[in-house]
Order: structure tokens, then sequence, then C-alpha cells
């Protein structure tokens, strides 16, 4: 992690860029959704690379903080991500594809030959990888913000922080743990509802148990997740091999925690 | 197709390798000899991502979430079709109060994605900015309007969905929780305020310059059995020609993998490209809007066949009236469902479903098992079916552009695709399943 804020760029003001890799484009969206902030952050960094928001490209010199969304799948993007972490002094890799591989990296347990030959009519046309992969196989990150999509508040405390030289104040701990401040009732316990809150990061706010259902780990696992007692768990509720599998392996399931944990419930 | 043999004619290129102020990456060419277009070609090289080879074998009640991430700014119309489809697959229907949820959630998925790009992506090609940062500088007041409709809309979403992008709450026979009636009345001020906004917006598009530039579009978007067309309709209507049921849509518009692009273009069977979007449902539906978007309409004097894609801008901000008034109807209105959803048992089936996209038409088929597991899916994303339509308008323009400077050419052509508000990373997620199918 950084401990400095970035030294500003020749407009006296921070280097922002922005670049998207395989992915939906909500995580940038969100920079964009920050309506009562946007034009604040505008004043505050020089957005010298953001296509969606910018036809201006100001690539002369190095940025100061770069945010990538999107996982790597193809060739061209796995130089891509070189080229991008060489150009920025801080690189925050954003959402679940570029921390986690995304819901592409579903392809992951798949026979990238069976695959090849299957999916493709005309395959000289395409160019792609057989995996889809977080940017931290391919690359060094600076930090990660996670989410399926990230959290608006998480950005702006991240881009706060990364501006002013401290630490995010990100906390790694469990859904759970938000979902009790929330007061909301446990879906697990009041309705044997299936609910990956006890293994899965916090910064949602513990949206699906607010919304009567349970997790499906979009933001990945915390650090301490114990995953695979909660695997045994559901089974033991009663549900079968296959469907623990299945939740485990959504938006986030390439992340090593529920990668694991869902293959110990592969039964073919 | 290139011809290289044209040394003693003039040829001169139009091209933008990434485009910019557009969802997801895409580039064009527009290759011009002798005064004749050798090449025309909106090339999307988003990375294709095989959302329908994933969805076979998950349950029918996880793809609503999956679906939802294939486009993080119309993600409720990916939730929306596919909740339609499932549901007539499954011969379950929700209640009316349900269904009027439906609207309320989807309107703000209008508002968020028209005010965005009204004014974030497509106002600066009119007052001549590099995006809307700048044009912020010296138009704060119109920048700041744009984007406080936009957090009403996004805040409609939340306040039903959980969260703005990739909602928690729609799922199979309507939502996993309705809202209290006293949480959306909160909502009505900004509303009734945002009404006024968007016809503002109108009075303000309808005076910005469009170059002179008109196609006659085969315009295509669904029925509207439950007024101006959104999260339901049974048939696809199509100018000029019969309208197409539901179910036949996949046929009548066949998708075809070309070189340049990882999304498949579709077209009509004999080969028309066609138009879907804002402009082809108020060519349809025009006596369906909303009294203030119609009134504000009448206005600025806007015709309800717009055939100059430049104008489109101001469509849609007539289109942005009608969600806010709607959505101001809806939240009146608005009594608690008894039940949050209709409950559907699990049966092997087969469904289609459409609704309209901010961008257009969005066509989803799954094929269940027994057991309530996918076997088969097939999405048709409105910016799939707009590319032949884009290529071809480019063609058209072509003529037009030889007397300019290269510079502001080439912005034509840009302002032209904008003016479509593709979605590229929609697009781009089809090429797997008409390729299984012609595999097997």
């Amino acid at each position: 992690m950084a401990s400095d804020a970035p030294a500003p760029g020749a407009t006296g003001r921070p280097r922002l860029a922005v670049y998207k890799l395989a992915s939906c484009d909500g995580c940038q969206l969100t920079l964009l959704d920050c309506e009562d902030e946007l034009l604040h952050i505008a004043d505050r960094v020089h957005v010298a690379h953001f296509t969606e928001m910018t036809s201006l490209s100001d690539t002369s010199e190095p940025f100061d903080v770069t945010l990538v969304e999107g996982s790597v799948t193809t060739a061209e993007q796995r130089e891509h991500v070189r080229h991008i972490r060489a150009s920025t002094k801080l690189l925050v890799t954003i959402g679940a594809c570029a921390t986690a591989g995304g819901v592409q990296a579903l392809r992951n347990w798949r026979d990238a030959s069976e695959m090849l030959r299957v999916v493709y009519a005309r395959p000289e046309y395409i160019d792609a990888l057989a995996t889809s992969t977080p940017i931290s196989d391919h690359v060094k990150v600076d930090f990660e913000l996670r989410g399926c999509p990230i959290d608006k508040r998480q950005l702006l405390e991240l881009l706060t922080a990364l501006l002013t030289g401290r630490k995010p104040a990100i906390r790694d701990e469990s859904v759970c743990m938000e979902c009790k401040r929330a007061g909301n009732v446990c879906v697990m316990v009041a309705r044997d509802e299936p609910c990956l809150g006890p293994i899965t990061h916090a910064g949602c706010g513990a949206l699906c148990p607010s919304y009567d259902r349970g997790c499906y780990g979009c933001f990945g696992p915390h650090e301490a997740a114990n995953a695979r007692a909660l695997g045994t768990w559901l089974r033991e509720a009663g549900a079968p091999a296959a469907e623990v599998k299945r939740r485990l392996r959504l938006f986030t399931g390439w992340s090593p925690a529920f990668r694991e944990e869902s293959e110990r419930h592969d039964e073919g | 197709m290139t011809r290289d043999d044209a040394g003693e004619v003039e040829e001169r290129t139009f091209a933008v390798d990434l485009l910019t102020r557009v969802e997801g990456e895409g580039a064009f060419t527009l290759k011009v000899a002798g005064g004749e277009v050798v090449d025309a070609r909106l090339k999307i090289f988003e990375a294709p991502r095989f959302f329908e080879a994933f969805l076979r074998e998950r349950s029918m009640h996880e793809v609503i979430d999956v679906v939802a991430r294939i486009c993080g700014i119309c993600p409720i119309a990916y939730q929306m079709s596919a909740a339609r489809a499932l549901e007539r697959a499954l011969g379950v229907e929700p209640t009316a109060p349900l269904l009027a949820l439906r609207r309320l959630i989807y309107c703000g998925e209008w508002i968020e994605s028209h005010a965005l790009h009204v004014f974030m992506l497509h106002a600066p090609d009119f007052l001549g900015y590099p995006s809307a940062v700048e044009m912020a500088a010296d138009h704060r007041a119109l920048v700041e309007r744009g984007l406080r409709m936009k957090k009403t809309g996004n805040a409609l979403i939340e306040l039903l969905g959980g969260r703005a992008i990739h909602p928690v709450s729609p799922r199979i026979g309507g939502f996993s929780k309705a809202p209290s009636r006293r949480r959306l009345r909160e909502l009505r001020d900004d509303l009734a305020r945002s009404v006024d906004e968007a016809r503002e917006t109108v009075r303000w598009a309808a005076t910005l310059d469009a170059p002179s530039f008109d196609v006659d579009y085969t315009f295509v978007s669904l029925s509207g059995e439950r007024g101006y067309p959104l999260e339901s309709g049974e048939t696809i209507l199509v100018s000029g020609r019969a309208p197409v049921a539901l179910d036949d849509w996949g046929d009548a518009s066949p998708e075809m993998q070309v070189p340049h692009s990882t999304a498949l273009h579709a077209r009509l069977a004999d080969g028309t490209a066609f138009l879907c979007g804002p402009m082809a449902r108020l060519h349809h539906h025009a006596e369906r809007l909303h009294p203030a978007a119609a009134e504000v309409m009448a206005e600025v004097g806007l015709e309800r066949s717009v055939t100059n894609p430049y104008r489109s801008i101001v469509v849609r901000a007539v289109e942005l009236v009608h969600a806010f008034a709607e959505a101001l109807d809806l939240v009146e209105a608005y009594e608690e469902p008894e039940a949050p959803y209709v409950d559907a048992a699990p049966r092997a089936a087969v469904g289609c479903g459409a609704t309209e996209a901010p961008r257009g038409l969005l066509w989803h088929r799954y094929e269940l098992d027994a057991e309530g597991l996918v076997r088969d899916a097939r999405i048709v994303p409105p910016t799939s079916q707009n590319q032949a339509r884009i290529e071809e308008d480019l063609v058209a323009l072509a003529p037009t552009l030889l007397a300019l400077p290269h510079e502001e050419a080439t912005h034509r052509c840009e302002q032209l695709i904008r003016a479509y508000d593709p979605c590229i990373s929609c697009a781009t997620h089809f090429l797997d399943l008409r390729i299984e199918r012609e595999g097997v």
C-alpha cells in the first residue's frame, strides 16, 4: 500500500486514468454515478484518460492513480495490463472481474479445447484465452476494491484516501457484521435461506439480506473466510452438492477461497 | 470490402480507433474512393464473455442475477427481459401491483441511462466539448441539471432494487421485497421537480443544431399493451410490415457473424437493416406517451417519425419526460402488494420474452428442464440489432462528408454512432449461442 499522496502532475492536480478489460462497465459507471461529487472530483483530479467519459486522452506522462475494471481474457488484454502497470504510480483494480476474474471466469472450469471447438463458428475471428483471470495474476496491484459492482461509498473513500496519502478505511470483515449493524433478522437462521454472508467481504451494506434474500457473494471472500465451514453447514442443512458448488461459483467463484470450497462439492 | 486499385481516384478514410463516450470498446472506419464508399465498418473488439454458455446448467432463479452483469448501464433491462421470458416459460404472471413496480424500476433505468447519454455522452458533441466535465466549465447549470435527473433515476432504482447497478431484488414472479408506500412516497418531490427539468431538457435539445441527414428507417419496437412499451409486450412491430410474434423474433431477425466484430449483426430475414430504440418507439407509440411528454413534444414541434438520427437526443429527452411523469403517477397510485412475488414451480418449458431497454428491443429465450435448470439461452441485445443499421447510415452519410474538413467529417461519423447510444459490452456477449447451434 502506498503511504504517500501521489505527486501531482503537470496540471498541478493528480492525474487519474480509468481503463476497462473484459467487463460490463458497471464499476467505471459507479464513478459517473457519483452525481453529487463528480464535478468536485474533476476539480481536484485531472481525468487524463477515461474513454467512457471523455474524448480527451492525455498519456504524455505517467498517471498518479489508475482504476482498472475487468478481467484478463485475451492475449491483447494481457499485454495491455502490463502497459497500464508501467504507466501509473498506483494501480487500483475495481470490482469482481478485476479482482477475481468475474462471472466470465466460469469458463475456467471448462475444457478449453472443447470450448474452442464447440463455441466458435469462425474461431479465426476471435482472440480469447481459455481463462478469465484477475489483474493481480499478471501485474502488481496496489489496492483492490471489491464488489459486483463496487460500492460508491468505498470508491469515494478510496479516492479520497489515495489523494490525501492516508490508508483507505475499508474494513476487511464479513457481510454478517454489516447485517447485524443493519438490524436484520438472519435469513439463514430464521428462514433457512442459504446465505454467503458469513464468508463474504463487507462493503455492500448487507444488501441482499436487507431485501429478504441470501447473500450471493458478489464481494468475494473476506480474508478470514471459513468457506469450508459454510459449505459443510449448507450441505448439512440439506442443499445438494451441485447447489453448493453453484452458489460458490458465481461472480467471484474464481477467488481462491470460493474456488477451493466449490471444488470440494464437485461431484461431476 | 476494400479496393486497392484506386491509384487515380482520390481516396479518403475517416476513422476513429477507440470510440469515446460510448459504453464499451469499439472503432469505426469509413473509406471513400472516387466519391464511392468502399468500406464502412463499426468494429466491435470488446472481449466476448460467453454468457449463454455459462447460463447453461444454472438454476432458473440465478438467471436474473447473472444476465444483469451483461451491462452495467442497463442491468434492469436484462433482468426484466429474462423475467418475462422465464415467466412465460413457467406460465406465471405477476400481480398488477407487481407489474406496476416493474414499470417503476424500469422507468428508473430509462432515466439513469437517458440522462447519462443526453448530458454526459452526447451533449458534448453538440456543444463542442471533449466531455461533460469541460462542458460544465461553461454550462454548469446544464450539467448539474443532468446529474440531478440521473440521481433521481438512480434513487428510484436503489429504493426498489437495493442498488443502482445490478439491483438485487428483481426475481421471477416479482421482487424479493416490495417497498413500503411511505418510503416510495418520499420520492414524490424529486420526481415532480424532475418532470419540469425533463421538459426543459426537451426545449433545450430541440434548439441543438443537427446536421441535415434523413434515412428511410425500418422501425422496430415492442407492442404497447400496457402503455408506452417498457417492461412487456406480446408482439414486435416492424414499420411497413406485419407484426412478428414474440416467439418468432429469433427466426424473423437472424444474426450473422462478421469478421470485424465480436458482436453478431441482426437483420430482417430479407437482409433489411432496421432501427430499434427511442426513435422506433416514438414512431410506433407516440399516442401512448404520458400527456406531459406529448405536450412538450407538440410544443417544440417534434414529429412522431424522426428520420434524422442526429435528432435522437430530442426523442430521448421526450422519453425522459415520459419516464419521470409515469414514475410519479405510479408512486402516487402505489398500494403495497399482498406478496412481493408470485411463486413459480419449475417445469420443462421454453419461453421468449422481450422488453425495451433504453437503447432498444432486448429479446431473450430460455429452455428449462424439469428441475428448473437452464438447458439453452439466447439473448439478442439492441446494439447488435442496430449495428448493421449504423453501418448503412455511415454509407449514406459519406457523400455529405467529402466537402467537410477531415476532422469535422470524422466527428460527424462519431456523433452519428453516438446518437444510437451503442452499448458495446451488451452487444458482445452473444457469439457462442448461435454458433453452438450451427455446430450441433
